[in-house]
């Protein structure tokens, strides 16, 4: 079953030269855990906030949301309340930003479900305790305040809290960047736990193509607001078939390779007050032709296994570039 | 005492560098209320290398790095630059641009350390004006973006018409202009996205082969500590728990906590979990 089925979306902002998102295709089944991957830029956060319907002033979509089979795009302000208190949650990158100082984590728990008016005060208590049990805190966490616990804890608090309403989908946009190198191993394994026992579809956005390839079943790569490559995690590290992957993973610092210079891609991403034509990658690749400059190339299939596709026209030396630059 | 001048030392191929030792730091204790942040740190940084300090949140990497710039005082300990302690110079403006000159920093968000109403340009002839009045700036300053890989164009630019990459392009420069014997990078690279990480860690292992300034690295991130630095301190809960050539540490870690923060590394087939008990099992331990 597809919780999360993203079609040709479009997104415009006011003031830009040129769209935000462009045709961006994405699912989650139910129980699956996807990543979202992308540098600061790329369209990544934005995608996963219009599952919410969190949208900017002024933004310009087309195309399709749809979670659980309902497009977010068409709900009405009430729709979406009951959407963000029950069938999709988000955790997000810094849980300190996340939470009412002045409140007690049990309140914070709670709201969601008792605003919605689908439990009780007294329901809604002994859930929280459970969820809080499901992340391995104890039910006293629900008596302090957020100030009295650590980053870690809280951001567990963040997670069980979005389980609260028993997600279909939980979005989880970069959850753990802010926290210590040793936690996050704590955390991924939690989420791995709770989609296991619960069922729920993952979207795990990040900027760490690494962290992408160890916790997921699927990978998306997003360049200037489009998906440029797609497929199984473990074959799209290893085989990359666009040259950004690859250069992603080139220029990667990893404790086991060998110290020196990395492969760094010159040049940065474009902005979104550039006009694009042709392929948005072709001023930094090294494939470039003049194909790729006049001509954006669309995602179409790469690579042995099924569900690998790459929006390259050069996708078939990508694989050799890459296997080179690894040697 | 005067540093090399960094434009103009650049070694001959093939002459080793001369190893003398520019930073010492000896018994470095800092206690935060009942807290000891920084627990008898010492080591010592050699003449154009390059020192990393790794360790999670809370293990002191940062303190240490704040004592050895003097945005923190230790509360014993002695910090040497060219074998002399940076706590004996006086007061007295002097005094304070010869400590500047000894130890330069560079922090993890180039957002907060330029001034926003200041172009690049300003901002470095400023720096230049203060430690070496009378030289020739324009030069110098010319010089010193091309050195960082940045032109003309950025040099009128303010801090927020640049990208993230090249404000801390201009941070290092502004560093590197009062040609300082260490450079202490605090999460220099952290905030950076991963291809423009890569340009700033590849333009520094650059500046370094070019000149005899030495680095000391504060990072959690052992793949940026593999890429830039020759020997490396694992710091735990104040403490140093192990040090040695980077190489050898990170291929053979004898600490249970330095190999715990290898296998935090994410990869494929990594096992969240082991790693996640793991963690409790050094925590129960100490």
């Amino acid at each position: 079953m597809t919780v999360l089925d993203i079609r040709a979306y479009h997104l415009r902002l006011p003031d830009t030269a040129r769209s935000v998102l462009v045709g961006v295709d994405l699912t989650v089944a139910a129980g699956e855990t996807v990543a979202l991957v992308g540098e600061s830029g790329s369209g990544k956060s934005l995608t996963s906030r219009s599952v919410l319907g969190l949208l900017p002033d002024g933004a310009a979509t087309a195309g399709a949301v749809r979670v659980d089979g309902e497009d977010v795009l068409a709900m009405t302000p009430d729709r979406l309340r009951r959407l963000r208190t029950g069938t999709a949650a988000m955790v997000f990158q810094d849980p300190r930003a996340a939470v009412n100082p002045l409140r007690r984590l049990g309140d914070f728990l709670t709201e969601g479900v008792r605003l919605g008016g689908r439990l009780t005060a007294a329901a809604a208590a002994e859930r929280a305790a459970g969820m809080l049990d499901a992340v391995g805190l104890p039910a006293s966490v629900l008596g302090r305040y957020p100030g009295q616990v650590s980053g870690g804890m809280l951001q567990r608090v963040m997670i069980a809290a979005a389980l609260m309403g028993e997600p279909a989908l939980l979005l989880a946009d970069e959850p753990t960047t802010a926290l210590d190198v040793t936690t996050q191993a704590e955390v991924v394994a939690l989420l791995a736990d709770l989609r296991e026992r619960f069922g729920t579809g993952l979207l795990f956005v990040t900027h760490d193509l690494g962290l992408a390839a160890a916790i997921s079943d699927r990978v998306y790569v997003m360049y200037a607001g489009r998906i440029v490559e797609t497929g199984p995690a473990g074959e799209l590290f290893d085989r990359p078939r666009h040259p950004y992957t690859a250069a992603l993973l080139a220029s990667t610092p990893r404790p086991d390779a060998p110290g020196g210079r990395l492969t760094a891609i010159e040049g940065r991403p474009p902005g979104l007050r550039e006009e694009l034509t042709g392929c948005p990658f072709a001023p930094r690749c090294p494939l470039v032709t003049d194909l790729c400059r006049r001509q954006e190339p669309a995602l179409r299939p790469a690579g042995a296994g099924p569900g690998h596709r790459s929006a390259c026209h050069h996708g078939d030396r990508t694989g050799e570039e890459a296997t080179h630059a690894q040697s | 005492m005067r540093s090399p001048d960094l434009g103009a030392a650049a070694r001959p191929e093939g002459v080793p560098p001369m190893r003398r030792t520019v930073l010492e730091a000896v018994g470095l204790h800092r206690a935060f209320g009942g807290v000891q942040a920084v627990d008898d740190v010492s080591f010592t940084l050699a003449e154009g290398g390059s020192l990393g300090i790794v360790g999670g949140s809370g293990s002191g990497k940062t303190t240490t790095a704040r004592i050895v710039a003097g945005l923190e005082r230790a509360d014993s300990g002695r910090v040497l630059v060219h074998r002399r302690d940076r706590g004996e110079h006086r007061r007295g403006r002097a005094h304070r641009l010869a400590r500047a000159r000894e130890v330069q920093l560079v922090f993890q968000d180039p957002y907060l350390s330029l001034d926003p109403r200041t172009t690049v340009g300003a901002a470095l002839r400023e720096t230049l004006r203060l430690h070496f009045p009378g030289a020739d700036h324009p030069r110098r300053i010319a010089e010193l973006l091309d050195q960082v890989g940045l032109g003309e164009r950025e040099a009128d630019a303010l801090p927020r018409q640049l990208s993230g990459g090249q404000r801390q392009r201009v941070a290092i420069a502004r560093a590197l202009a009062v040609e300082p014997a260490v450079l202490v990078l605090d999460e220099a690279v952290a905030a950076l996205d991963v291809s423009v990480q890569a340009q700033i860690l590849n333009l520094l292992a650059g500046i370094r082969e070019r000149t005899r300034i030495g680095y000391l690295f504060i990072t959690h991130d052992l793949g940026v500590v593999r890429c830039v630095t020759d020997d490396v301190i694992v710091m735990r809960q104040g403490r140093i728990v192990e040090s040695g050539r980077t190489a050898d540490v990170l291929a053979r870690p004898r600490h249970a906590y330095t190999r715990l923060l290898l296998d935090s590394v994410p990869r494929p087939g990594w096992d969240p979990r082991s790693i996640a008990a793991a963690r409790r099992a050094l925590a129960e331990m100490s």
